[in-house]
């Protein structure tokens, strides 16, 4: 049988150096356990695709030196503020943007996800954030109206991470109705999964759960890592620790805070 | 989940509450109205017009896990608006021009901006094909309602040939109400407690008004009922810290759990 199920570590190893990496926004199944174990490898110039947006995830990954380019459409702490690495990473200019809007990464995802070089979008025309965007085009719609409507091409990561309630010894993973995580999956070479616990027996083999199912034919690889979301929620499971992410907002407000919470909360280094 | 009571009178109302009110006015009678990321008043606005409908609107928050009806992923919120399926979208800015452009991403030379916001998020797409979109800026100062913005996250209009079904209908800011119509903000109210004079003040772009300009009216005793009880317990799944600060509300520590 295939061996899925594999140590964090282990799970984590197609995610190399480089790599251009979707993950999903907060209340989609945000994989943290598995980015501080990236963080703690120390993963260098990923390119990391927010699909659509972030909040703790990209900022950790930012702040630690471990992002080269960033596409996505926001990058926010919510209720607790701006972004602080975020927004420090662009006015300094260490990490190259790529701004886009939502509806745009899913339909650049859902390209490769039916196999086709590009999708079309509405909207768009006349903003900057197309303007910016040399890789999206514009032409006249050859059908009806001749009316101007703009081309994403197809976006095919090398991985893409999530974490999930459950999973089976097949490779089969439960994520219920965030299907945009069954989007992430199809369009990407390769899929990494953290889940809470595993399913005894087969996913598919239950209608009703089989419905919710990513097939293991997707997944590369299976890793346990229970509150694998935290600090943030996993819906219908835990919800966000709001006390831990006010004191992520305030020490990463400074870069030595910031430092201090990589060693405390990362690198798990505790004062003697 | 607990309302603790708050020192108030049914005659004494919080701002976010007469915000809320105005929005849910100027939302009507819709069938869907959708609520994005980090808009905890419109989305107050949104649950009380469903409330005051006894079910209508559909109400989606796209921050909520159990007020929206998606199963089809996140992406079928930009779905539903690209068909005409979602009437009402609301949309803030960190600058808001006098043309209804709005700018989510950056003050300064793009490359090297000297202010860095969260993105566009949806904007850049809901603005073109939402009916009626609601601008909303709790600060309203020349620095947020500038004359021209940096960056257009999202057109307050389209040249003729684009398609363009959505836009602009209205801003709210915590000192008045414009309306919008033909590429122009109009006065159409100001809050109880702010005057015209402090609007122009405050204001960076050009703006029609009448020669009298009415007050906001504010929000009855069973408007400020509706919203501290049901609306107020609704919006803390979405917004613990807003529905806290603003409505005393308490959620316990972990979410709900599920089968399956």
């Amino acid at each position: 049988m295939f061996q899925a199920m594999k140590s964090l570590d282990e799970a984590l190893a197609p995610i190399g150096d480089g790599c251009m990496l979707v993950v999903p926004r907060e209340v989609s199944g945000v994989p943290m356990a598995a980015t501080r174990a990236l963080i703690k490898r120390g993963i260098k110039r990923l390119h990391l695709f927010a699909l659509p947006t972030s909040s703790l995830q990209a900022d950790l990954l930012i702040g630690a030196g471990c992002v080269a380019t960033l596409e996505t459409s926001a990058v926010s702490l919510g209720e607790f503020g701006p972004a602080p690495r975020f927004n420090a990473a662009v006015l300094n200019g260490t990490i190259r943007m790529l701004d886009a809007t939502c509806p745009a990464l899913h339909a650049a995802l859902q390209a490769a996800e039916k196999g086709v070089p590009f999708m079309p979008l509405r909207g768009l025309i006349g903003s900057d954030v197309l303007k910016y965007r040399d890789d999206w085009k514009v032409i006249d719609s050859p059908f009806a109206n001749a009316d101007p409507i703009v081309l994403l091409p197809a976006i095919k990561p090398d991985v893409a991470l999530f974490h999930a309630p459950m999973a089976d010894r097949f490779g089969n993973v439960w994520v219920g109705r965030t299907r945009e995580l069954f989007t992430m999956a199809h369009a990407a070479e390769k899929t990494v999964v953290t889940v809470e616990k595993i399913h005894d027996g087969n996913l598919l083999d239950d209608a009703v759960l089989g419905a919710g199912t990513l097939p293991g034919f997707y997944v590369e690889s299976v890793a346990v890592a229970e509150r694998g979301a935290w600090p943030l929620p996993l819906p219908d499971r835990y919800a966000a620790d709001a006390e831990h992410l006010a004191l992520y907002a305030k020490m990463a407000a400074t870069e030595a805070g910031f430092a201090e919470y990589l060693d405390k909360y990362v690198y798990e280094k505790r004062a003697a | 989940m607990t309302c603790l009571p708050l020192a108030m009178t049914t005659n004494d109302f919080r701002p976010e509450e007469l915000l809320a009110d105005v929005i849910a006015r100027l939302i009507g009678d819709v069938r869907h109205v959708a609520v994005g990321n980090a808009s905890p008043i419109p989305a107050a606005a949104a649950l009380l017009a469903r409330e005051r409908g006894h079910g209508r609107p559909y109400v989606s928050l796209l921050q909520s896990r159990k007020h929206n009806f998606w199963t089809d992923g996140a992406r079928e919120l930009f779905d539903c608006a690209g068909q005409g399926r979602i009437d009402v979208f609301f949309l803030s800015g960190g600058q808001i021009d006098g043309q209804g452009n709005v700018n989510l991403v950056e003050i300064g030379e793009h490359g090297h901006p000297d202010v860095r916001f969260p993105g566009s998020y949806g904007s850049a797409y809901l603005y073109y094909v939402v009916p009626k979109v609601i601008l909303f800026r709790t600060e309203h100062s020349r620095r947020t309602l500038v004359p021209r913005v940096d960056f257009i996250s999202a057109p307050g209009a389209s040249d003729p040939n684009v398609f363009r079904p959505g836009g602009p209908i209205a801003l709210v800011t915590n000192r008045c109400l414009f309306t919008f119509a033909n590429g122009r903000f109009a006065l159409a109210s100001v809050h109880p407690g702010h005057t015209v004079e402090e609007v122009i003040e405050h204001t960076g772009f050009d703006f029609d008004r009448p020669a009298s300009v009415p007050q906001t009216p504010p929000p009855s005793p069973e408007t400020l009922a509706l919203m501290r009880g049901v609306v107020a317990r609704q919006l803390a799944e979405a917004y613990p810290q807003f529905a806290k600060q603003v409505f005393g509300v308490k959620l316990p520590l972990s979410g709900g759990t599920a089968s399956g």
